[in-house]
């Protein structure tokens, strides 16, 4: 109820076993490439970091990567506080990831806490999901070019929902479209839903017009004919969707993904940093990563090291300047 | 569809499954009894170990865990008053005092019955109308909702009869505001922070359940010492705890609230936005309306009704929440998630089409649920004299083991001491209002309430423009105001309405 984002993309990021929590997970590792990683978890069990964390853990050692991988859990302040602890004790953590999203790059615009990813050793982004738009099926908003004409005729008339709070990535993502499609973005009617299924909820009882989403969380629903999805903030169409356009496509040349990735701590040696990359680029081949990936419906997408910090930049610049001309900032 | 139906059953009945169901149901008793574990985390539990497994025996697996995890969470409230979700709240409400009445092993037979029949009843409704209710679980909109909450919140007033009205209400008040700590999900704005990084995602219902109910109430017996009469009678008491006698007068009181609490709870359970704890808080205060005035006094101090409508409702409900899951694909709340989830892991994509393309999934499933309910009931119902037994321990034992699992399930949920803190903090002052006479389940209603109420609100203003047409604009939201509005009036005019009545026949007698 109250911790929305925590929640809301458990059903595409599956939490892993609670119990396992408690103990940590030992592997074989006779010939592992790491001795022992330890994954900091800026959230409580059972959200989408603690899965991303424990997935990535699970894969890492059943496919003999990485030898030992051990969790904590480290909630409060919307990540702040293991941001925080990782920078204070950044001797010790040598051998620790800690896990995180598109919302450290929010959350640190917004001052929610005062650190940044610069303060941190930024490893790689190692998987993400697309934003799309979304309406019910039978709305008359043929595609994306006519809800962005309806919105500029009257920004009023269409109720965009989405399943973050105001201010929130869903939120911004519309903001940061509408404005590449010549629109006016800080006149989005935004309807913020605490969770992703409820706002689907709210869109197919036709209490808004359309909703921005995550494209995994849209996809299914597309394929059994209760929602159109308009447009997918990739460079290129999806393979999975070959007919959906990109918003790009429709006149609105901006790019989103909503990636979950690793971070170290500051001060991290290059020869330490590059051993994690490599670690985590040695997985993406093992069947045990397809396992936990196909489990849980994650998408690919890797960004490593000098990539992701560029990458980072440039969202935090794009999301920084919308979040003004909003006055989120 | 009947052919669907009986290969589900036959799918059910392997002895394999069978097997399956019963451990699911003991594993998940045991995490639901734990506060802080409920379905949710008893459900992310068995995931991966169900990983590889035909996906029959693992939904058959989950769905006792799921019915488990319920269960063993009713059992906590009654017998601890530590409600570790929030649909067991109402549980507690009269679980809990007829627990301290020496009538544990009575309380948890009424709720183990109670939840049996509402899940076995809703899932009769799920069999036979799950593909043609996918459109009521749309045709609420946030009007609605939020008109549903104001009419929850007048449950309220099944407190306020013992002469506490501005008490109970107060306390309401405070639960709202409590609510409202956190970030602002309309503007994003940070409210009553202090500034602090942990208060940022606001409360945890949680924790303030575990301090204001299980910690107080521990704290409170301590303070409270019992005198060597009260020892003597409870003493007495003690000797019935285990006994789970249900008198046939008691059954015939029970159906009929049984009956209406499922149908209840599993229509509120199928709207994607409501969900098991508004039934069971709705349910409480329709019972507490139709029982009239002499049993009605008797909600709150261990009223049978009292504590068979939310215990039925809540069930009822978990299984309605399975239509929109199914049949649309979307999950109404965190249990549904996790369900979705586990779905999706067997390749199953719920949705209108698993009901034309995957009969035989579909139907698995919902026989599954009714295998659950079954064997829950079979398996618990030997069990509860001995789980009654743990009020037996002496309190020099007790009281410091549930304050030690209070604090731990709040903890491991989060990871973060200044929950702890809170805690403290929170069951210290609750400490000081109850020697006050100031009711805690007001409070906990309107937190729960409050929050929901106020998000529902505050998205129906941004789509009308900030414009209140809302509330008369759809017949669905004035009808559900209308209802409200009449059980807030109605007790208030009743002795208007005699002292009228009285007039009139006494005219009339005069005139003739």
């Amino acid at each position: 109820m109250l911790n929305g984002s925590a929640t809301r993309r458990v059903f595409l990021a599956l939490p892993l076993a609670l119990g396992v929590a408690l103990t940590g997970l030992a592997g074989q590792g006779q010939a592992a490439d790491m001795e022992s990683l330890h994954f900091l978890i800026p959230g409580g069990a059972g959200g989408g970091w603690d899965g991303t964390a424990r997935g990535t853990g699970e894969a890492l050692t059943k496919a003999g990567i990485v030898g030992k991988a051990s969790y904590e859990n480290m909630s409060g302040g919307g990540g702040g506080k293991a941001i925080a602890h990782l920078i204070e004790t950044a001797k010790k953590q040598q051998s620790t990831l800690m896990v995180n999203s598109t919302p450290i790059v929010i959350r640190s615009l917004q001052k929610v806490f005062p650190q940044s990813f610069r303060d941190l050793t930024p490893i790689a982004g190692t998987i993400g999901d697309y934003a799309s738009f979304v309406v019910n099926t039978e709305s008359d908003i043929k595609d994306f070019a006519d809800l962005v004409a309806r919105y500029k005729a009257d920004p009023k008339s269409v109720a965009i929902g989405g399943g973050s709070v105001a201010g929130g990535m869903d939120h911004i993502v519309t903001a940061l479209v509408m404005k590449a499609a010549g629109a006016q973005p800080t006149k989005v009617k935004y309807i913020p839903y605490d969770a992703g299924g409820k706002a689907m909820a709210g869109l197919l009882s036709k209490e808004i017009q359309a909703l921005s989403t995550g494209y995994g969380e849209a996809a299914e629903l597309a394929k059994q004919g209760q929602v159109r999805i308009l447009c997918v903030t990739a460079a290129e169409r999806l393979k999975d969707a070959p007919d959906v356009p990109t918003c790009k496509e429709e006149g609105a040349d901006a790019q989103f993904v909503n990636w979950r990735g690793f971070f170290g701590a500051p001060g991290l040696s290059d020869a330490q940093k590059q051993a994690f990359v490599g670690a985590l680029e040695k997985m993406y081949a093992t069947p045990e990563w397809e396992t936990v990936r196909a489990r849980n419906g994650w998408v690919n997408i890797f960004n490593p090291d000098d990539k992701f910090v560029a990458f980072l930049e440039d969202q935090e610049k794009v999301i920084g300047d919308l979040m003004k001309e909003l006055g989120f900032l | 569809m009947l052919e669907g139906i009986l290969t589900g059953l036959q799918t059910a009945a392997s002895p394999l499954n069978i097997l399956m169901v019963a451990v699911g149901c003991f594993v998940g008793t045991f995490i639901g009894m734990l506060p802080g574990l409920g379905p949710i985390s008893a459900i992310a539990l068995m995931i991966p170990i169900t990983y590889g497994f035909d996906p029959a025996t693992g939904l058959i697996l989950m769905a006792g865990v799921y019915y488990g995890a319920i269960f063993g969470g009713s059992t906590s409230s009654i017998l601890i008053n530590a409600p570790g979700v929030a649909g067991t709240v109402a549980t507690a409400f009269d679980g809990y005092p007829m627990a301290r009445r020496g009538e544990a092993g009575k309380a948890l037979a009424i709720a183990a019955y109670s939840s049996f029949s509402g899940g076995t009843i809703a899932a009769v409704f799920l069999l036979i109308a799950a593909p043609s209710l996918a459109v009521v679980s749309l045709a609420f909109q946030s009007a609605d909702y939020f008109a549903l909450m104001v009419l929850g919140l007048t449950a309220v007033a099944a407190f306020a009869g013992k002469g506490n009205i501005t008490k109970a209400l107060l306390m309401t008040v405070l639960g709202l505001m409590l609510s409202t700590v956190g970030t602002d999900a309309a503007l994003g704005m940070q409210r009553f922070t202090l500034g602090s990084l942990d208060l940022i995602d606001g409360i945890s219902f949680l924790l303030l359940a575990m301090a204001t109910f299980a910690l107080s109430e521990a704290l409170m017996s301590v303070l409270k010492p019992k005198s060597d009469d009260d020892r003597k009678r409870e003493m007495e008491a003690q000797q019935n705890l285990g006994s789970m006698k249900v008198s046939g007068e008691e059954v015939k009181e029970m159906a009929p609230v049984v009956g209406r609490s499922s149908v209840l709870g599993f229509f509120v359970g199928v709207l994607p936005g409501a969900g098991a704890t508004i039934a069971s808080f709705l349910a409480y205060g329709m019972e507490q309306r139709l029982a009239g005035p002499k049993k009605g006094a008797e909600f709150g101090k261990g009223s049978i009704r009292g504590l068979s409508a939310p215990e039925t409702a809540n069930n009822a409900a978990c299984s309605g929440s399975f239509v929109p899951l199914l049949t649309l694909g979307i999950p109404g709340s965190g249990t549904t998630a996790i369900m979705l989830g586990a779905l999706i892991s067997y390749g199953i994509q719920p949705g209108p089409r698993l009901f034309v393309d995957n009969p035989s999934v579909f139907w698995a499933v919902i026989i599954s649920m009714y295998i659950g309910n079954v064997i829950l009931l079979i398996l618990n119902l030997p069990l509860i004299p001995y789980i009654a037994r743990i009020l037996a321990i002496p309190s020099t034992i007790l009281i410091p083991m549930i304050l030690f699992f209070s604090l731990i399930g709040v903890y491991f949920v989060s990871f973060n001491t200044f929950d702890i803190h809170l805690m403290v903090i929170f069951a210290v002052a609750a400490v000081g209002l109850r020697l006050l006479d100031f009711p805690m389940a007001p409070m906990l209603l309107g937190f729960i309430l409050g929050g929901m109420m106020e998000d529902n609100l505050r998205r129906a203003l941004s789509i009308n423009d900030d414009s209140w047409s809302f509330l008369w604009a759809r017949p669905l939201t004035l009808s559900i105001l209308a209802i409200a509005v009449l059980i807030l009036i109605v007790p208030m005019l009743t002795p208007q309405m005699k002292r009228l009545k009285a007039l009139v026949y006494d005219r009339a007698a005069e005139g003739g």
